[in-house]
């Protein structure tokens, strides 16, 4: 079932992503992920950028139609929430590097949060293609968080990659875990940087998704499913599928290159 | 411990416990998964000419643990992309039955013969999906077209072929009749009941097709009339399908006349370790009952009135 809410704030956090934020009392994990019913258009998965108390948020980038519709929702405006569903990121470690690429930080930002709760030390290196990209810059800092950047243009921190920040990261000091979310290919190299340096990793997938039960197959990954195996997974399970970085599903089912 | 393997048309299955199609059924990982995880054998998503995405979501809706409506819209790979996925799952070892749907006789017969070639142990036509313009029960709602599709089918493949019927029609007995005059080697019963579900604040369907198919534990008392009615309308074998959760509710479906039974909604609602589980309530059952062999109770039920 769902539960229809009225969406009661919109904020545009930079100029390709906007966050909705809306009443849905049932408690979240940070990690979980809920699916998003635009009445009249389609329901997608989104992970939850707030998921502490009641008023829930979810942040989305502008990728199709859907997302643009997504993106147009006003204040007082209904959607049909279900969930939440799937796995969380473990917010008990004691020293983080987080990893976020693009809108992945949305999902990364609201487990921060939670880890601050448990008195982490956190750091955080945060890609995009433009300074006025980077999401959720501020609310990593507010968090107490030591924030490094990086911008494909070069108009702000590391000019390239964010993957060179962490790698930078990871040879300096020392993690408990790295959290992970953005392109794949980015999250192939955070791995193989998190492995060399024998830290725990643990990313958050997408796929294209429908049921969001475990039944209907359209999240294959692998030998997993992206909604109830994950969107979590930790790096043995990314890397023992041959996927991961390379191919997804399209809504046919059919496998398909990045 | 007692026998749960059982002949189902010239097959020997392990267990009567077979992965549903249209659940876990896109990726042969997931097919090979499901093997490994205890079902029986399994059977493909329904798999069509071309690849089709299938319709927008809303595509289910849950109902606690009694039901699940769902219009998925038959989305499938297509028949020149999907036999690498059931090639995955043959080489685990999985017996897997291909299913596939069609607009006509031709039609199916084309994609039988294609899915036979891949290797699969037997043909699942759907003749009853409740929620696809031109495919499923609207080419499986009158004994004439059944049977026809059927022969069609039959005359293209070497392999069984196993007619799934719906059970939104006046007369299912008939049509599984007709599926035996046709030539089919086994039938399965029950597809999903034809529903609707509506949410009162949007005044609207929630399922962006709109109307869908009912499953789950809600439809079991439905699906063992039909498998009930069958089994004395056929002499071939028949598959029991709808709301089983238990093995106490497998037990049923055999005792009406099944010979073998397939799982859906409870991966779901009970995750793919749910055949594990049906296969040791099974067997603690049909212990305690006093049957050493599951075949010994198929129809069981029917000396009884």
């Amino acid at each position: 079932m769902r539960t229809i809410v009225r969406v009661t704030e919109r904020v545009q956090e930079t100029p390709s992503t906007v966050t909705l934020r809306f009443p849905y009392p049932p408690s979240a994990a940070p990690g979980q992920f809920v699916m998003v019913w635009i009445p009249g258009d389609d329901e997608i998965p989104m992970s939850l950028s707030y998921t502490q108390g009641v008023s829930k948020g979810i942040t989305v980038k502008v990728m199709g139609e859907t997302s643009r519709h997504v993106q147009a929702i006003e204040p007082g405006a209904s959607l049909g929430i279900r969930g939440p569903y799937g796995n969380h990121f473990d917010v008990r470690a004691r020293r983080v590097l987080v990893v976020g690429g693009g809108s992945g930080a949305a999902v990364l930002a609201p487990a921060a949060a939670e880890a601050r709760t448990f008195g982490a030390e956190l750091v955080v290196a945060l890609g995009a293609i433009r300074a006025d990209e980077l999401l959720f810059r501020e609310r990593f800092r507010s968090l107490g968080a030591r924030v490094r950047v990086a911008t494909d243009d070069g108009s702000e921190g590391h000019a390239g990659y964010v993957t060179a920040v962490a790698e930078d990261e990871l040879a300096r000091h020392r993690f408990d875990a790295v959290w992970t979310c953005g392109p794949e290919v980015m999250m192939r190299k955070v791995l193989a940087a998190a492995e060399a340096h024998g830290v725990p990793l643990f990313g958050s997938m997408e796929r294209h998704m429908k049921c969001a039960l475990g039944m209907c197959d359209a999240c294959a990954f692998g030998s997993y499913h992206v909604c109830s195996d994950g969107p979590v997974f930790p790096a043995d399970r990314l890397k023992a599928t041959a996927d991961f970085g390379r191919f997804h599903r399209d809504p046919s089912g059919r496998r398909v290159p990045f | 411990m007692a026998d749960l393997s059982v002949r189902l048309a010239g097959l020997v299955l392990r267990n009567p416990f077979l992965l549903a199609s249209g659940i876990w059924g896109e990726s042969g990982d997931s097919l090979s998964g499901a093997w490994s995880a205890g079902a029986g054998g399994v059977i493909t998503k329904s798999i069509g000419t071309a690849p089709r995405p299938g319709y927008p979501n809303p595509t289910v809706e849950t109902y606690e643990r009694w039901g699940l409506l769902n219009a998925m819209g038959l989305p499938n790979p297509g028949i020149d992309e999907y036999p690498r996925e059931i090639e995955v799952a043959r080489r685990a070892g999985a017996p897997v039955v291909g299913s596939v749907f069609a607009g006509d006789a031709a039609e199916f017969a084309r994609l039988a013969r294609r899915i036979a070639a891949t290797g699969v142990v037997a043909v699942e036509l759907n003749l009853s999906c409740p929620h696809a313009e031109g495919f499923g029960t609207e080419v499986g709602s009158e004994p004439e077209d059944v049977e026809r599709i059927v022969r069609a089918v039959v005359a293209e493949v070497r392999l069984p072929v196993i007619a799934k019927i719906t059970p939104n029609t006046s007369d299912p007995a008939g049509l599984a009749a007709a599926a035996e005059q046709g030539g089919a080697a086994a039938v399965s019963a029950i597809n999903t009941l034809r529903a609707l579900a509506i949410d009162v604040h949007l005044r609207r369907p929630v399922l962006s097709h709109g109307l869908g198919g009912l499953s789950g534990p809600a439809i079991k008392p439905v699906g063992l009339a039909c498998v009930w009615q069958i089994f004395e309308a056929v002499s071939i074998p028949v598959v029991g399908i709808g709301g089983i959760r238990t093995g106490r509710d497998a037990l049923e479906y055999v005792m009406a006349g099944a010979r073998a039974v397939e799982i859906g909604t409870a991966v779901a609602f009970d995750g793919i370790g749910v055949f594990e589980r049906l296969n040791r309530e099974l067997s603690a059952l049909l212990d305690e009952i006093g049957y050493a062999r599951l075949e010994e109770a198929v129809g069981a039920a029917h000396t009884k009135l």
